[in-house]
């Protein structure tokens, strides 16, 4: 293993430490947690909170995305692990305004259950708690006989449609409401080329061999669908679209916005190409995206690969909701 | 009855089984998990010991919430919630006055049932649970039960958490919480079942 770090044990609150002095404007640390809450306090004034988070791992997320206009919270827990309840009522505590809190879960078992018994400690407070688990990742089937589709990069849209709502005055149901419309149309697949090490573990995931790729990797290194040789950028996109599009069957009289995000290791360049090869298979099925975003949005440390998001923007207000203005360190 | 220095020494028993355990823990969570339920666990425990040291006057609710606490904000992951809620639940009862340890376990896997959604057979900590509760109710705990309930969890396929992404390639392979939760079993049976 080889990373620039200091003792594996302290790579999160090393980090943490690092992010908020870096970015002091963005991000203000909870004094003992590793919850960092947005340090503009005027822009949360009157406002329903929303607070995110998972292991650590991922970065730019979450804490990239808290500032005006986007997240008021991020909770950071150890690599590849989900943060405790205390922390997590910490963060919902310092954003609550008085018009209760939302909370954007990725599906994980051990998310779901931190981030529902720090719900439970907020309402013993009389903190309103709504929430939304997000399983967009379609390379798992959604199915009573597992924990079903796991949250990854579409994550980060829901954080922007909900934090432009929340910015412009919604309520705490109607962020639920807008919420769980979102959430059946954001849809991500992903390929990887190679796996991450965890810090603390020492070695990778899982292994590839040098020629190799996975196609429907998590973001913690989960097992995907189907191995086989590397494959031209053309053929990459033609099985990530082709899975998208049996799940959800494309169609030219839609509008979508669009993710191609970078897991970690993959240069821009690549991704860059992944996106003009994608382009045109779009374009062959007669769909020119309404927004698009390329680059490291949802990272699995140094894994290397893509993930592809189409999100079916079924209400046109929520093209605007992704055109709205923020001000955080990643969006 | 079970009584304040019962648990504590109970818990203390459980703790030093985990700590001893951490390794083989973490190397049965490797094939099916993120091979830190051992890392995991300790951290929590060791936050036990020393959240335990000063209550031996105390009173049983007291010792299960303080327990619960510590596992909750130390352990992380899925074990955190299910433990802590575990014994969060058993503070709640024992403070409506339940002293009786079948009926407080029986609080137990309700709120661990209710918090991780999983029921019997989804190798889960569930299955060792299930049984070892039967048992205590029964008055025929030993370590021939939770080895048994232990062992079966390794022909079934994961339905819940990151073990269940593998489907059948999670057979053949134990359960890490079952695991865990055998040691937590094997320690009652020695502190406070047959003592």
């Amino acid at each position: 293993m080889k990373k620039i770090l200091n003792d594996p044990k302290d790579v999160v609150s090393e980090m943490v430490d690092g992010l908020v002095r870096a970015y002091p404007q963005y991000l203000t640390q909870l004094p003992d947690t590793t919850a960092m809450v947005r340090s503009d306090q005027a822009s949360m004034v009157g406002k329903v909170g929303l607070v995110s988070g998972g292991g650590s791992g991922h970065e730019p997320s979450h804490a990239g995305f808290v500032g005006k206009g986007m997240l008021s919270a991020a909770v950071a827990g150890q690599v590849f692990t989900s943060p405790t309840p205390d922390q997590i009522y910490a963060a919902i505590k310092a954003v609550d305004q008085g018009k209760g809190v939302f909370l954007i879960i990725k599906n994980y078992s051990g998310d779901v259950m931190n981030f529902d018994m720090a719900k439970d400690m907020a309402e013993l407070d009389d903190i309103d708690v709504k929430s939304v688990v997000v399983d967009d990742d379609i390379a798992v089937e959604d199915s009573l006989y597992t924990q079903g589709r796991r949250g990854v990069a579409g994550t980060v849209l829901m954080h922007k449609v909900l934090g432009a709502a929340a910015d412009q005055g919604a309520s705490l149901d109607e962020l639920d409401r807008l919420a769980h419309a979102v959430l059946p149309q954001i849809k991500t697949i992903a390929v990887a080329l190679s796996a991450a090490t965890v810090p603390e573990v020492g070695k990778p995931g899982f292994e590839l061999a040098d020629d190799e790729i996975e196609y429907g990797v998590g973001i913690h290194s989960e097992p995907g669908y189907r191995r086989e040789k590397i494959k031209p950028s053309k053929a990459l996109v033609a099985e990530l679209l082709g899975k998208l599009d049996e799940s959800g069957h494309l169609d030219s009289q839609h509008q979508y916005a669009v993710l191609v995000n970078g897991m970690g290791a993959t240069p821009l360049m690549e991704q860059y190409v992944f996106s003009h090869d994608l382009l045109d298979a779009l374009a062959e099925k007669g769909i020119k995206p309404a927004f698009m975003k390329v680059g490291n949005y949802m990272t699995s440390i140094e894994m290397a690969g893509i993930s592809l998001t189409l999100f079916d923007l079924t209400d046109a207000k929520w093209l605007d909701y992704l055109n709205y203005p923020v001000e955080t360190i990643a969006w | 009855m079970l009584t304040t220095t019962q648990t504590i020494a109970w818990l203390n028993n459980f703790a030093d089984k985990i700590e001893t355990n951490k390794a083989y823990l973490n190397d049965l969570d490797t094939p099916i998990g993120d091979g830190d339920h051992g890392s995991n666990m300790v951290r929590g425990l060791t936050a036990v010991k020393a959240t335990l040291a000063d209550k031996s006057n105390a009173d049983l609710t007291t010792v299960f919430k303080a327990t619960a606490l510590a596992l909750i904000s130390k352990v992380g992951g899925a074990a955190g919630p299910l433990y802590g809620t575990a014994f969060l639940e058993m503070a709640k009862a024992s403070k409506d006055g339940v002293t009786d340890l079948g009926i407080l376990l029986a609080t137990a896997l309700a709120g661990l049932k209710k918090r991780g959604g999983a029921a019997t057979g989804d190798k889960t900590l569930v299955d060792v649970w299930r049984p070892v509760l039967t048992a205590v109710h029964a008055d025929r705990l030993t370590s021939t039960v939770i080895k048994t309930a232990v062992e079966r969890t390794k022909p079934m396929v994961a339905k819940k958490g990151r073990a269940s992404y593998l489907g059948d390639r999670s057979i053949g392979h134990l359960d890490p919480g079952a695991v865990s939760s055998g040691y937590l079993f094997t320690a009652l049976l020695e502190t406070v079942v047959q003592s």
